[in-house]
């Protein structure tokens, strides 16, 4: 059995009237990276905050890599690695500079601050960089800066906070890849917070997902994706609101809509396409391609934020 | 140790190396540099190294050199966003706090003994005595102690003033307030005595002598002190200061 890095009981968090975690139970298992998904202000940052014990817990409790984080949190931030909602790093200063208070925080020595800070920046593209203040890079150098300032250390955990958020297209589609790339060859296990849930697919082995403080589901996103419906997309021409009803009237059929010109619909575990593309065709209607697929995780996600409402 | 001096290193590094906070504020170091360590020594001739009225002036001057830069401590790590992450660090509560008040009574303190310096090669330049001029021993020992203890305390209150403001401005107003009422309260007090009481204070102070009046000031200066730097250990708690 996987040791759990991360380990939860009932964990809440109150302010004034307001349950901003609301009784989490949560495992997550070493050497993975775990996604933790929720919309804005679903209790994210306020979980991150209790489990790195900048934060006690009004009930409940966690521990973190074996310690309690209500009385041993000293333990915890010595072990773990974080970049959290604001990447934290000091702008007057050089990016080599950065770096060095951190690793001297972590009593680094001399020498192994010096190949330790090479061994980051190099594959980061930031090394030629290292001497300059960092107050006029972009936001994406800074988010990878701050990636590398997080795993220093070498910690055995890292908690990612929205790592890509504010990021362009392209910045944030760089800084996922370096950071798998870092992730894997680090072997660290990873706590990564996002609203992206494209990010979440591509990064995580494993998913929670939170809504006003509350866990909703948690799995491998394929066993969450699992759970959505089948949808298939017809396109063609001629069809009509009659047809839709007619198509909403078949067993197995949850759901029918037009889209852009095209049908659109939701369909049970063993339903099959092919009764209701004759439907359509002796209707009137000309169907030139069906596409049918699972739902994606952002499927999920939108159904279960729904579901919760 | 280690821990402090860390949190110290990078303080001074923004502070001193990068012009930190005192971005703007390095024409007024020139003018207080030239004023107390040319200037003044340079009017008073000899008497500089000998009247105890300077000795004053090494325990203020901290006072202000060390408030413009103090404020930043916590309110700008705050107002920054770096705050969090330091916090989320494994430095000790007492590493962050004591490392920033011994950056910035270091950095006041060693301009206070640059000026002190300058100040003894203007006079021995221009006063010609025909001899080295020197500082008695109380006074070598005297003003380097109480700019110490006088960036100390200007440090400490800063930190203090520091943790719950929201910005550094907020908290450099609430610091130089502070500071000029500490200034003016025993000047205005001293004032305000009745004659009778004025009488026996200058009683006390011609009978304790220069060097009485000196360690009565360290002795106060150490105690307040201390006192700020217990109530700025109990009012620094993490979660405070995320919420904050």
């Amino acid at each position: 059995m996987v040791e759990a890095v991360i380990r939860t009981e009932k964990l809440s968090r109150v302010f004034d009237k307001v349950r901003a975690v609301d009784g989490l139970d949560l495992e997550v298992p070493a050497g993975i990276v775990f996604g933790f998904l929720g919309p804005n202000g679903a209790g994210k940052t306020t979980t991150i905050r209790l489990l790195l014990g900048l934060l006690e817990p009004s009930e409940g409790r966690a521990t973190v890599l074996g310690f309690d984080t209500r009385h041993q949190a000293g333990g915890v931030r010595e072990k773990a690695g974080a970049l959290l909602e604001h990447h934290g790093l000091y702008e007057r200063l050089s990016a080599e500079d950065n770096l060095a208070f951190y690793a001297r925080v972590w009593r680094m020595t001399a020498s192994a601050r010096r190949d330790r800070i090479r061994e980051l920046l190099e594959p980061l593209g930031l090394w030629d960089r290292r001497s300059e203040a960092i107050g006029r890079w972009s936001r994406g150098m800074k988010q990878k800066l701050a990636v590398a300032r997080a795993l220093l250390h070498r910690p055995s955990l890292l908690f990612l906070d929205e790592p890509t958020a504010g990021l362009d297209p392209v910045a944030a589609a760089t800084l996922r890849d370096d950071l798998g790339t870092l992730v894997s060859r680090e072997g660290v296990t990873v706590f990564l917070t996002t609203h992206n849930l494209v990010e979440a697919e591509r990064l995580c082995h494993r998913v929670a997902v939170i809504k006003q403080g509350r866990l909703v589901a948690v799995g491998h996103p394929d066993e969450l994706k699992a759970r959505s419906a089948t949808r298939a997309e017809i396109v063609g021409r001629g069809f009509t609101d009659a047809m839709l009803a007619l198509l909403r009237n078949q067993p197995g059929v949850a759901r029918a809509d037009l889209r852009n010109g095209r049908i659109v619909l939701e369909l049970g575990e063993s339903s099959e396409t092919s009764p209701l593309v004759r439907l359509i065709v002796q209707a009137g209607g000309a169907v030139e391609e069906v596409r049918k697929d699972k739902g994606s995780l952002e499927d999920v996600f939108l159904t279960l934020m729904e579901e919760e409402r | 140790m280690g821990d402090m001096l860390t949190v110290a290193w990078k303080e001074w590094r923004e502070l001193i190396l990068l012009g930190g906070s005192l971005r703007g504020g390095r024409i007024s170091l020139v003018i207080l540099l030239g004023l107390f360590g040319v200037f003044l020594p340079f009017k008073a001739g000899a008497e500089w190294v000998t009247s105890p009225a300077t000795l004053f002036y090494w325990g203020w001057l901290p006072l202000m050199l060390v408030a413009g830069a103090v404020a930043d401590s916590f309110a700008g790590e705050r107002e920054r966003h770096t705050l969090e992450t330091l916090l989320a660090s494994r430095l000790p509560d007492r590493a962050i706090l004591f490392g920033k008040v011994l950056a910035a009574t270091t950095y006041g303190w060693g301009i206070v003994m640059a000026m002190l310096f300058l100040s003894l090669v203007t006079v021995n330049l221009t006063a010609r005595a025909g001899h080295l001029l020197l500082f008695p021993w109380r006074f070598a020992v005297g003003a380097p102690l109480l700019a110490w203890l006088g960036a100390g305390l200007a440090a400490t209150a800063g930190v203090l003033v520091s943790l719950r403001a929201a910005t550094v401005r907020q908290a450099a107003q609430t610091l130089n307030v502070g500071i000029l009422l500490l200034i003016l309260a025993p000047v205005l007090g001293a004032q305000a005595l009745p004659d009778a009481w004025k009488a026996q204070a200058g009683a006390w102070f011609a009978s304790v002598g220069v060097d009485g009046i000196l360690w009565t000031a360290t002795a106060a200066l150490a105690l307040l002190d201390l006192l700020l730097l217990a109530v700025a250990m109990a009012r620094f708690q993490r979660s405070r200061l995320i919420l904050d």
